[in-house]
């Protein structure tokens, strides 16, 4: 530019840069601002991922033609049956558990509260493994089991030895650690919903377990939702531990197989963490979309799907094709 | 008392020598009010002189220490034995709240069911209508209040106005004898008052005992059959609007009235 020093410049009289055609200021666009520093830490991140991806498929170490062999293999399938078995009864009976311990924690019963908070204490306290191994050696420790009037006459009597199973040790040594854990989260859940809500239902006289299970319990699961699944995934991979009661879960069959085959220990892991991979995202899928049933009137819209917002970022790419091809 | 005695018909309120505390804080002290079938109260007071507290005692939201209240002659969440009184039992309060309609300040719809479903929830569940007879009843008391076309809303895709309407559908379809209102304006945007207020005005000619507690001074003017000034858990005065809003007796109400009007 060559002006003289001290001349007025405003912006609608300054003449046009030589090289680009004269067209007024507000009809053009406005020019992104460039971030350098986030593009090269993208390309120092894709070469890592890169790396490692390529590490993963060359390295003969992870021998990936035994992994293909053990993958479908009937025992290995057989063990992922147990794992779902386990986890299915354990998260039910779980979170039923935990349903009845916070609600003797919310109750008026001082009795029910400190039960409950005790019990809660013990079980978060004590490692899984310990529970675990403690049930596995229950029959020692009481040889029978009666139903009766407490401390009096017994009707019912069971052999123990014959109730208890490898399932049942660990399906109740999971259910108790996990009831303990549900019980804070369906706490929290509860207390998250208005006490405005509490009080509209009373003031319209709706009968007590109404209240609970269509006011409160449905608005309290949008919280307790993602607190849960969080739990269940933890759980998934708690029953792992079953090994130990001698139950051949996926990782205890893996864990055998591996020492029959030591040459294959590293596929056959690469194989349970595939398998522990697939249940967890299934259950990441589902927790979408339970999500997304109870945000019913918590939000304006619904949060989009993921086909949704497929859709969405393809129509506002058009659009902003065409507005660039307009300017 | 039978349920019927309180049924659609309007209904009589009386607050007996109420006292109640929160802690060692004095909110009633010594509270007796008679509200008449179809008649309109509107309960005017400083904030803090427990106002809402004696709305929430008549339906039993909270229970006073001392005194009773009774509606249609029936004691709400006490029996009588002997010359005491003795609690009700949950079932039994939650039965007589059923019959006396209360709209909150803050709307409390239920935000999970749509508008349709929040209306046709309480009859349902306490067992008074069918589900087919809750949905036609709720649809005409929402067309009532003008959001025949909100149906199948969810609460927060209203207006607070709105919302309020609803909540006023609500309380309607239980067809309480009597209907309390605690502060129903307040948490709403100035322009947004006018509609709330129009449909409440229209339930006062429709004769069904109305108590309000507002700040609305030209409403209470307007709708009011009897204004009852409260400060400190006392009642100051009370009287037609022309009196307490107009010429009222009391140091206390003219110093009120003088702040807000």
């Amino acid at each position: 530019m060559s002006e003289p020093p001290g001349a007025a410049v405003s912006l609608a009289e300054a003449p046009p840069p030589a090289d680009t055609p004269s067209k007024p200021l507000a009809a053009q666009r406005v020019l992104p601002l460039r971030r350098p520093g986030r593009w090269i830490a993208t390309a120092v991140v894709l070469v890592l991922a890169a790396q490692f991806v390529h590490g993963l498929v060359s390295n003969p170490f992870y021998q990936w033609d035994r992994f293909g062999y053990w993958f479908l293999r009937p025992t290995i399938l057989d063990g992922l049956l147990i794992t779902l078995e386990v986890a299915a009864y354990s998260a039910v009976l779980g979170l039923l558990g935990g349903i009845l311990l916070a609600l003797a924690r919310l109750s008026k019963s001082p009795v029910l509260r400190a039960v409950s908070w005790t019990y809660v204490w013990a079980l978060r306290s004590i490692p899984l493994i310990v529970v675990l191994l403690f049930l596995y050696n229950f029959s020692a420790l009481y040889q029978t089991l009666s139903v009766g009037v407490p401390f009096g006459p017994a009707f019912f009597t069971f052999d123990e030895s014959r109730l208890a199973t490898d399932m049942v040790v660990a399906v109740i040594g999971l259910s108790l650690n996990e009831a303990a854990y549900a019980a804070e989260v369906v706490r929290g859940g509860i207390l998250s919903v208005d006490q405005g809500q509490h009080e509209a239902a009373s003031a319209l006289g709706l009968p007590k377990g109404y209240q609970f299970r269509k006011i409160v319990w449905p608005q309290a699961l949008r919280s307790i939702t993602p607190n849960y699944v969080n739990q269940l995934i933890g759980l998934i991979k708690a029953t792992s531990l079953v090994f130990y009661v001698s139950l051949l879960d996926l990782f205890g069959t893996a864990q055998t197989m591996g020492a029959t085959y030591p040459g294959d220990i590293v596929p056959l892991l690469l194989v349970v963490t595939v398998w522990y991979l697939i249940l967890t995202s299934v259950v990441s899928v589902i927790q979408f979309y339970v999500e997304r049933y109870y945000a019913r009137g918590a939000t304006r819209t619904l949060p989009p799907t993921p086909l949704q917002k497929l859709r969405t970022g393809l129509t506002d790419l058009r659009a902003r094709i065409r507005r660039e091809a307009a300017v | 008392m039978t349920a019927e005695t309180l049924d659609n018909a309007a209904a009589t309120v009386e607050v007996h020598d109420v006292h109640k505390w929160y802690g060692s804080h004095r909110v009633l002290d010594g509270v007796d009010l008679t509200v008449r079938p179809g008649e309109v109260t509107v309960i005017l007071g400083p904030s803090g002189s427990g106002k809402s507290t004696l709305l929430r005692v008549i339906n039993h939201l909270e229970k006073p220490e001392i005194g009773y209240v009774s509606v249609n002659g029936e004691l709400i969440g006490v029996r009588r034995q002997g010359d005491r009184l003795k609690e009700l039992s949950e079932r039994a309060i939650l039965t007589q709240r059923s019959r006396i309609g209360f709209v909150f300040q803050n709307f409390n719809l239920f935000p999970h069911l749509t508008v349709l479903d929040n209306v046709a929830a309480a009859p349902v569940a306490t067992g008074k209508l069918g589900k087919p007879e809750a949905l036609e009843l709720a649809r005409e008391l929402l067309g009532r209040v003008g959001l025949a076309d909100r149906t199948a809303a969810y609460p927060r895709q209203l207006s607070g106005g709105q919302q309020q309407r609803v909540a006023i559908a609500r309380a309607l379809a239980l067809r309480p004898g009597v209907i309390l209102f605690d502060e129903p304006t307040s948490a709403l945007d100035p322009e947004l008052v006018g509609e709330v207020l129009a449909v409440i005005k229209d339930l006062a000619k429709s004769g069904t005992t109305l108590v309000i507690v507002t700040h609305e001074i030209g409403f209470a003017r307007e709708i009011a059959d009897r204004v009852v000034f409260i400060d400190a858990g006392r009642i100051v005065e009370q009287g037609p609007p022309a009196e307490v809003l107009d010429k009222p007796q009391h140091e206390r109400t003219r110093d009120f009235l003088s702040k807000v009007l």
